[in-house]
């Protein structure tokens, strides 16, 4: 076995384990508390990087980007000594100062203020969807409902143009595989990424981006100086990139446990006002953006373990958001759990600029289903997703009575 | 470790220590508040801890960053002149005693 590191080893408890293989993806549960029991830290021998997977060592590298920058990359990658495969993300890759100034037009954009204008359509859309759906009463939950209603909703007030919206989900596929190593699953998205690029970086361009919508939004920011015109299609991108996939695994997620957990379900038909809470508790359980890297700007001890300057730590944000250390009953769906400080929109500076939008889209998805809908069943094979960041599913078949049935 | 009294608005009031330093939303959270959801866990980025301070302790309170008030235009529950954010008051010796009211709706 070789080690492609020029560091003389780690005191950290070492893992074989593969974070970005078909094994993995199909259970990672069981990986990830072998990876929290090791220790606080621990070697991941086959990449030669370090990863934290208990909660207290996942916020803390969080919250620390003077230590733990994302600048050289949050995928595997070390931008420090390779060229990004595309140009870097204002926010996603940056530290501070550098990234705040982006980041601010972002906030703006997606603030409490602008969820509020949004919410009335949103909800209208998610009736519609519902509907639709109980009068076919047996669909595929994934593509029929956790695909189909941000796509109903995100392209539009993002202002997409209508032309080519199918390369929405496959961009984002690319994205995300892109984070992880060099496997197959990276190699053969970034083969087929051209095509899909293309149609975002011309969406993204002022002209292209209805007004109204956010990217208009983004690109207003250029006449006040607060981002310069070049780097405002860039901004856009970022939308792209995160604001599909995420909230397709956030909804895919709690559609899956409200199916396995019907006590739950029925929980929540008896309370609609918890969508909001079961859309929350999804994301913990389920953590549908699974990892992310940082690298370190100098030595630093995790655990009791030195780490040195310029080395790639992996954070388990699935592990940390069901570490026993910091929750009750962890491996339990509960939609009446307070679970504030979960990790599955990240933490610190570069938590989820779109954490608003994603719960927006939950509670509006899951209070229409939790007022119309009766029983779920699951009616078929179920089929994940495999991608080197996120965790979903591909295929799940379900059959869906009336409420009043 | 100062006391801080959080009012709900059917008028009750909780007491609660809170570790200096800690703030107002982790020490509230923590300790089982209702009325305080913090869906962003402390990032300043959700405007879902809410509160209305009483108004003649605004003085003991740290100033407030420009992203605090941009989010305070977006609270579920009206914002008056006396809101801000718990998870930005980080609590100091001199906070024994602040009363913090709890709005109707967090989200």
């Amino acid at each position: 076995m070789s080690i492609a590191h020029t560091m003389p080893g780690s005191s950290a408890p070492v893992s074989d384990a593969d974070p970005f293989s078909i094994e993995f993806f199909e259970d990672p549960h069981r990986i990830h508390d072998e990876l929290r029991e090791a220790g606080p830290v621990v070697w991941l021998i086959r990449y030669g990087v370090h990863a934290v997977a208990r909660y207290a060592e996942v916020h803390a590298v969080l919250n620390d980007w003077r230590t733990f920058c994302s600048s050289r990359g949050v995928g595997m990658d070390d931008y420090a000594t390779g060229k990004p495969w595309r140009p870097r993300s204002l926010v996603l890759e940056t530290d501070p100062p550098e990234h705040d100034r982006a980041r601010a037009v972002l906030n703006k954009v997606l603030s409490p203020a602008a969820m509020k204008r949004l919410r009335e359509g949103f909800a209208a859309a998610a009736e519609r969807t519902v509907d639709e759906l109980l009068e076919r009463g047996s669909f595929d939950a994934i593509p029929d409902l956790a695909e189909a209603y941000p796509l109903s909703v995100f392209p539009d007030a993002l202002g997409m143009p209508q032309g080519g919206r199918e390369h929405v989900l496959p961009y984002a596929a690319v994205v995300f595989n892109s984070f992880g190593p060099d496997n197959e699953l990276r190699r053969e998205a970034l083969a087929d990424a051209a095509p899909h690029m293309a149609w975002v970086a011309e969406s993204c361009q002022r002209g292209s981006l209805a007004p109204g919508g956010f990217g208009a939004g983004i690109h207003a920011a250029t006449d006040t100086g607060e981002i310069t015109p070049d780097e405002a299609p860039l901004l856009v991108r970022s939308l792209f990139s995160a604001g599909v996939d995420t909230t397709v695994n956030g909804i895919g997620a709690a559609v899956y446990c409200l199916a396995r957990f019907p006590d739950q379900w029925r929980k929540l038909r008896a309370d609609p006002s918890l969508a909001r809470a079961a859309f929350e508790e999804a994301v913990r359980f389920e953590s549908p953006v699974q990892t992310f890297f940082r690298t370190t700007t100098r030595p630093v001890e995790i655990g009791g373990v030195e780490v040195g300057e310029g080395e790639k730590v992996l954070m388990f944000l699935g592990a940390a958001n069901r570490d026993p250390r910091r929750w009750e009953r962890p491996d339990e769906y509960d939609i009446a759990r307070r679970t504030s400080g979960h990790v599955g929109f990240g933490n610190g500076v570069h938590m989820c600029v779109g954490q608003l939008l994603a719960r927006l889209e939950g509670e509006v998805l899951l209070g229409a289903m939790a007022r119309k809908m009766g029983a779920i069943e699951i009616s078929g094979p179920v089929r994940r997703r495999y991608n080197n960041t996120l965790r979903g599913l591909a295929s799940l078949p379900v059959a869906v009575q009336p409420a009043n049935a | 470790m100062p006391n801080i009294v959080f009012v709900h608005p059917d008028g009750a009031r909780e007491e609660l220590e809170i570790a200096e330093g800690t703030s107002v939303m982790q020490g509230a959270t923590a300790q089982g508040i209702d009325g305080i959801v913090a869906e962003c866990g402390g990032n300043c980025m959700c405007a879902t801890c809410h509160v209305y301070i009483e108004p003649s302790q605004l003085a003991l309170l740290p100033a407030m960053s420009e992203e605090e008030d941009a989010l305070l235009d977006g609270t579920a529950s009206e914002r008056r002149p006396n809101s801000r954010l718990s998870c930005q008051i980080a609590v100091t010796p001199a906070m024994g005693g602040l009363v913090v009211n709890l709005p109707e709706r967090q989200v």
